[in-house]
């Protein structure tokens, strides 16, 4: 059996706690990603996806500052990004855009100075690569709790609020009439992706997260319109992306240029975006490109000023 | 102050037998009609019928199946001495064009007389430089549209009239010889869309420049209009409005009965009753025309 | 130390000018596109041992025509996001290979001033002149065609050629921009100035000036504080430029307010009134 194997699966992957827990976590995160992204796509908030992204190399950074896990850092700078793009109103306009890119600008060069204190007074330099590109294989067991219930909570609200928040996406003025609290059901949304962010950043990093919160769910979507199954499909997507890339990167201890292995992140990413890429094909029909930007019925109309 | 092109008497615009095919469906079909110099022109279509598209063969930016389109005597898109159906070159020096839809950001950094001077020279490359003849010749237009008060203000914070009557003087201010104008009543009350036409009747009278304008509304329209080009289904139907706009003409463009009602000298046009409307989609009758 | 004044110098000019425009037309999506195909290209030169200018350069071009000619589709593609990401996990995996991963990593992304060399001036210079001269011969055209592109068409101005010419324009200033501010702080420094500019004047090539000058300042205080404090550039640029935006839209808002209390104080005549 060993012969059939050792040359998917370098020596020891069986045996390496790393490869458990990073197994174990990549699956969770991908099911939540998975799960949470496919109504990301379908409420056109795929670029709330990229602000978590900054937002949270700044919390992840600021919690290495303050002696925290960077877990802690990307789920409560998340969250409190959240908590202001609700205040703000999530609606993108050309003015907002702007404002958004300020904030985020703004963010980053707070997170550029965290790590740079950070790196300073500890001097060990890994810690921007840890936050931005992720490190699934160091994980500490002790996380895994934590992981497991924050998986848990992002689940339970999406899961909860699905026909309300189904309804609430597909036509706001429908939920309303019907007694839903669009708002509200909105906001709780908002914090299971804030929540699905922070999961994503710990496993492949802050910047690169992006791509497990839309990339499975969109294919997904290209592959079925039923969400429930969609969700399934996109969970499915991401733990064999995850896996896969697992695997090729414990193997890529191999590979030239010797010691090193190449990034997780990098692995997932790539393979997040060739299955992308692959879901197009069967029934190139109507969509000939998923717009991440639904346009939202009332937002540009003709030209009338105030 | 002729430029060059067309001598007097010959027409400015002519369009024959223009079809225009998009995504297989036949958005225009045979469209034929003539523009004389100054001539005011409504060109009357629901939505969708085809108004944009025929705006954007004439200014070179659509090609067509078949026909051709002759601007100031020179043929500049299909016929027999261009085989291929691509305009010559995309726009004209001498075709004015306001469109139906535009979005001018409130905190833009361009006052109204800039807009306008654009009109002069955007398509040259490099900055302009500024003389006095320019921004006399600014002021003239300013003037013209009645826009003096508020040239120095930010485009993006003027009113959607307003605006509107800016991007006329940015089309005027090149001495275009036709001004084509997509929709400019659509989203105006039924007093600004007097004073537009009005303005534009007058430009077209002083000025000798020939005026298309779409509409899906004919009645402020009506009295100003040397001529009409009415469309339906893609296709035409052109000449004075009380030849145009009559129960038997429009019946037989439409393709069923159709009727005309006049009312205190506004028009209403009403499908037969117990027709079928399947004509691509198409109203036949005009919700808001003339009852009042 | 003089090097990296003059070279910021050039960098801020240059995302004043190209910053008004990326404003003006909203390209926000591919401001924060093409550095990321930079990273890659910065990493990806460092790897095979080829000046990282040219990587950047490369890599932003090829970014900016992928993005000018996927653009006619509908650009916020999720296969052009899935892409951008892809670039950045290829600039992690070329950095990865090299030996001084983890500081090439910081220095990409958030810039550093500090080891800029004489070396670089020329190029950076070179670069800037020309992005500078494209903007000036493209101006009137591209201004139309930013603010009314259907009435720029009627004027013979295509829309889609004057998209790819800003992108290309756009490409060259990313490239230059990244050493000092790194990949992911230029769009800070390019949107920053300019949406302040904008609210203190209504004239374009004025508004284009102070762009200009606020972005200056923006970047002489950050390297002035950079060196005070030893806290990176970076930093005092995302600050600075969140500060210059703020300022403008206070001074906007106040303006706005004071206008409208002196024209309704003297209003005698109406705007007629638009349908609702």
């Amino acid at each position: 059996m060993s012969h059939f194997l050792t040359p998917v699966f370098a020596p020891g992957f069986f045996a390496s706690e790393a490869v458990h827990i990073a197994l174990a976590v990549g699956a969770l995160v991908a099911i939540v990603t998975g799960t949470v992204g496919v109504f990301t796509v379908m409420r056109g908030q795929a670029f709330a996806g990229e602000a978590f992204g900054d937002i949270g190399t700044t919390g992840g950074s600021g919690a290495f500052l303050v002696g925290v896990g960077p877990l802690w850092g990307f789920v409560i700078g998340n969250l409190l990004a959240a908590g202001a793009m609700e205040t703000i109103g999530i609606q993108r306009t050309r003015g907002r855009d702007l404002a958004t890119g300020i904030v985020l600008g703004a963010s980053i060069g707070l997170a550029a100075l965290f790590l740079y204190l950070y790196t300073a007074s500890h001097s060990t330099t890994g810690v921007t690569v840890t936050i931005l590109f992720g490190s699934a294989f160091a994980i500490a067991s002790s996380t895994f709790p934590l992981i497991a219930l924050l998986s848990l909570l992002a689940l339970a609200i999406t899961i909860t609020l699905y026909r309300p928040l189904l309804l609430a996406t597909v036509s706001p003025e429908m939920a309303a009439a019907r007694g839903i609290p669009v708002r509200a059901i909105g906001t709780l949304y908002l914090i299971a992706l804030a929540l699905a962010a922070a999961l994503a950043a710990i496993t492949i990093g802050s910047i690169l997260g992006t791509a497990l919160l839309v990339g499975p769910a969109a294919s997904a979507l290209r592959l079925t319109k039923r969400p429930l199954l969609a969700m399934l499909t996109a969970a499915g997507i991401g733990i064999g992306a995850m896996w896969l890339g697992i695997v090729l990167a414990y193997d890529s201890y191999e590979w030239p240029p010797a010691g090193h292995g190449w990034p997780i992140s990098f692995f997932v990413v790539t393979i997040v975006f060739i299955l992308y890429l692959i879901s197009g094909l069967p029934g190139r029909q109507r969509h000939r490109g998923e717009n991440l930007e639904q346009p939202q019925p009332r937002l540009h109309t003709v030209h009338e000023s105030q | 102050m002729n430029p060059a092109g067309a001598s007097v008497g010959e027409n400015i615009l002519e369009v024959h037998g223009v079809d225009v095919r998009l995504s297989g469906r036949k958005i225009l079909d045979r469209v034929s009609f003539n523009i004389a110099p100054g001539e005011f022109t409504g060109l009357i279509g629901s939505n969708g019928a085809g108004k944009t598209t025929l705006f954007r063969v004439i200014l070179g930016l659509q090609p067509v199946s078949s026909g051709s389109v002759v601007f100031g005597g020179s043929t500049r898109t299909g016929g027999p001495t261009r085989p291929r159906t691509r305009a010559r070159s995309r726009g004209h020096r001498q075709i004015g064009f306001v469109p139906q839809k535009f979005l001018l950001d409130p905190d833009l950094p361009l006052r109204a007389r800039d807009l306008v001077g654009l009109g002069l020279d955007a398509h040259r490359l490099g900055v302009s430089r500024p003389s006095r003849a320019r921004r006399a010749l600014v002021e003239e237009m300013l003037e013209a549209v009645d826009a003096t008060r508020f040239a120095d203000t930010r485009v993006g914070r003027l009113s959607g009239g307003e605006q509107q009557r800016i991007l006329i003087a940015h089309a005027l201010i090149a001495r275009p010889r036709l001004l084509l104008l997509d929709e400019p009543l659509a989203n105006l009350d039924l007093r600004s869309a007097h004073e537009v036409v009005a303005l534009l009747a007058r430009i077209a009278r002083e000025q000798q420049i020939a005026i298309l304008i779409s509409a899906h509304e004919i009645n402020p329209l009506l009295g100003v209009m040397d001529r009409i080009v009415y469309l339906a289904s893609g296709r035409a139907v052109s000449g004075r409005t009380d030849e145009v706009v009559r129960a038997d003409v429009l019946s037989k463009l439409y393709g069923h009965h159709v009727d005309v009602l006049n009312v205190h000298g506004r028009v209403l046009i009403v499908a037969g009753a117990g027709e079928d409307t399947d004509l691509a989609g198409h109203e036949v009758a005009f919700p808001d025309s003339g009852v009042h | 130390m003089v090097n990296a004044w003059v070279l910021a110098s050039i960098v801020a000019v240059v995302a004043g000018v190209v910053g008004f425009f990326t404003v003006l037309r909203g390209s926000a999506f591919a401001a924060h596109a093409i550095p990321n195909g930079s990273f890659a290209g910065a990493a990806g030169a460092s790897l095979i041992g080829v000046s990282a200018l040219l990587g950047l350069g490369v890599f932003s071009l090829a970014g900016a025509l992928t993005i000018g000619l996927l653009g006619r589709r509908g650009r916020h593609d999720v296969a052009t996001a899935l892409a951008l990401v892809m670039m950045l996990g290829l600039g992690a995996l070329f950095l990865s290979f090299s030996e001084e991963y983890a500081q090439a990593v910081y220095s990409l992304l958030f810039g550093e001033v500090l080891g800029i060399s004489s070396n670089d001036i020329a190029p950076t210079a070179i670069l800037g002149l020309l992005c500078i001269a494209a903007i000036a011969i493209l101006y009137r055209p591209l201004m139309l065609s930013s603010v009314l592109p259907e009435v720029a068409e009627a004027h013979g101005v295509s829309r889609f050629r004057m998209e790819m010419l800003f992108l290309v324009v756009l490409a060259l200033a990313t490239a230059m921009t990244v050493p000092v501010v790194g990949t992911l702080l230029i769009f800070s420094l390019m949107i920053g100035a300019p949406a302040a500019a904008r609210s203190f004047t209504d004239r374009p090539l004025i508004a284009m000036a102070l762009s200009i000058v606020f972005a200056l300042l923006i970047v002489w205080i950050a390297i002035a504080a950079s060196y005070q404090t030893n806290y990176p550039v970076g930093f005092f640029v995302g600050s600075g430029s969140a500060v210059s935006y703020t300022i403008g839209r206070v001074w906007a808002t106040w303006g706005t307010t004071a206008a409208s209390q002196r024209r309704d104080a003297g209003a005698t005549t109406t705007t007629t009134p638009l349908p609702s």
